[in-house]
């Protein structure tokens, strides 16, 4: 129970703290609007068109292998942990294949030259 | 559940809500504290390594009072925001920023009983949670609708998935050689020896990780300031880029407080208390990381992500895989 309250008070205060603060430095600060200063900043020059464009494909790439290895973590984490309860040879091999099987992937994806960033 | 004294007067729920808020009080006043000393340590380390002496003048013995003046200097600063940009996002994005830095030290122990909750499954908390902080710099930079911001921002993606796999591999193998998530425990096993003998190449990819994970230079490409301005928040001014730079050195602190509470043993330590033992430790990790900053210049991106997938991956693999044989034949 104290856990989940303690947990609700950090996050909250985490999240509140920042406007808080934004809030507070009302008290210290003048602002001068200005149409010219909401304009995003490109060293000077007058922005043409929307930042939001397409971008690389790599970003998607590298953020499908991220997914397949941080699964991978999450599931080696409780192995890790009950490893010396269970049969240490047995456990051992199966994790590694487990691991291999990945592995093999990875490697796939760097013969590929899917790894190497243009 | 109150104490015998106070049991007549407080509702069991009022007592749990107090301690919480007494809790959260602490580590928010540790934070700040540490935030400002570090931000002027910063600035001293890196004078001294460029021959300067750096801020002496506002105050105090050796400019100890100029981070205090900054902070001042923010709260007076203008507040302005990006016009065309998402204006949720972009004002929402500190908040994300900070709130994973300080739910970090809700399991971060600085003695056997010092320490906000004792999870069991502290390690993985620690991971999970910090893995937001790649969503707080995306909504900056998306929020933003600035070129250098969005670019900074997909940097910043690209790099910290990249080295966040690393990392996890590397605790996977100190789970592997402890048998424990649980930070506490894990910080009672080293009593004989600290992690970071036996686990040296987990302690290499860690402190690597963990230094691009907080996007310090060499690995500061989402904010390099000779290409993209300021990275993702260089459409923030004021208070709220103050609080993208405290979330930065929380970060800093707390991945520096794991690093010593994990592999150096943590409380472990003659002559004083167990809690100064982790400050001291966590401290000398962060002069390490200051010391590399003007060691070591900027990687290139194919560099950076050639590191991450094609070296400290393959080697927290076999780590994990000699740690286990390790383990299997001592039994």
């Amino acid at each position: 129970m104290s856990l989940y309250v303690d947990l609700a008070v950090f996050l909250a205060a985490g999240l509140a703290f920042p406007l808080a603060a934004v809030l507070v430095s009302k008290l210290f600060r003048r602002d001068y609007p200005d149409p010219v200063k909401e304009i995003a900043y490109e060293s000077g020059v007058l922005p043409i068109g929307d930042a939001r464009v397409r971008y690389h494909i790599h970003y998607y790439i590298f953020a499908l292998i991220f997914l397949v290895f941080d699964v991978e973590s999450l599931f080696l984490f409780p192995w890790a942990v009950v490893f010396r309860d269970l049969a240490p040879v047995l456990a051992l091999v199966e994790a590694i294949v487990f691991i291999a099987l990945l592995v093999v992937g990875l490697v796939y994806a760097w013969k590929r030259r899917v790894l190497t960033w243009i | 559940m109150p104490p015998a004294w106070a049991a007549p007067y407080v509702a069991p729920w009022v007592w749990t809500v107090v301690l919480a808020l007494v809790k959260l009080v602490v580590v928010v006043a540790f934070v700040l504290l540490n935030a400002t000393v570090l931000i002027w340590l910063e600035r001293k380390v890196s004078g001294h390594m460029q021959n300067r002496v750096g801020p002496l003048r506002v105050g105090g013995p050796a400019g100890l009072l100029q981070s205090f003046a900054d902070i001042l200097k923010l709260l007076s600063k203008e507040d302005y925001a990006p016009r065309r940009g998402d204006r949720w996002m972009w004002a929402l994005a500190p908040s994300v920023a900070f709130a994973p830095a300080l739910l970090v030290f809700f399991v971060l122990p600085f003695g056997p009983h010092l320490v906000v909750q004792d999870l069991n499954v502290g390690l993985v908390f620690v991971t999970a949670v910090t893995s937001f902080t790649l969503l707080a710099i995306f909504m900056a930079g998306w929020g933003s609708d600035d070129k250098y911001s969005l670019i900074g921002a997909m940097r910043a993606g690209a790099q910290l998935f990249s080295y966040e796999i690393p990392m996890a591999m590397a605790l996977v193998a100190v789970a592997l050689a402890t048998g424990t998530l649980d930070l506490v425990a894990l910080v009672e096993r080293q009593r004989a020896m600290w992690l970071i003998v036996p686990q040296f190449l987990a302690f290499l990819v860690f402190y690597v990780s963990s230094i691009a994970e907080l996007n310090r230079t060499p690995f500061d490409l989402a904010e390099a300031e000779s290409e993209l301005v300021a990275g993702y928040h260089t459409e923030y001014s004021g208070l709220r880029w103050a609080i993208f730079f405290l979330a930065e050195y929380t970060n800093l602190l707390s991945s520096s407080i794991l690093g010593a509470l994990v592999f150096l043993g943590g409380w472990n330590g003659p002559w004083l208390p167990g809690w100064a033992w982790v400050i001291v430790k966590a401290y000398a990790l962060i002069f390490v990381a200051m010391w590399i900053r003007w060691t070591l210049p900027r990687v290139r991106i194919d560099q950076l992500m050639d590191l991450g997938w094609k070296f400290l991956l393959p080697v927290s693999l076999v780590n994990i895989a000699v740690t286990g044989l390790w383990v299997a034949v001592r039994g």
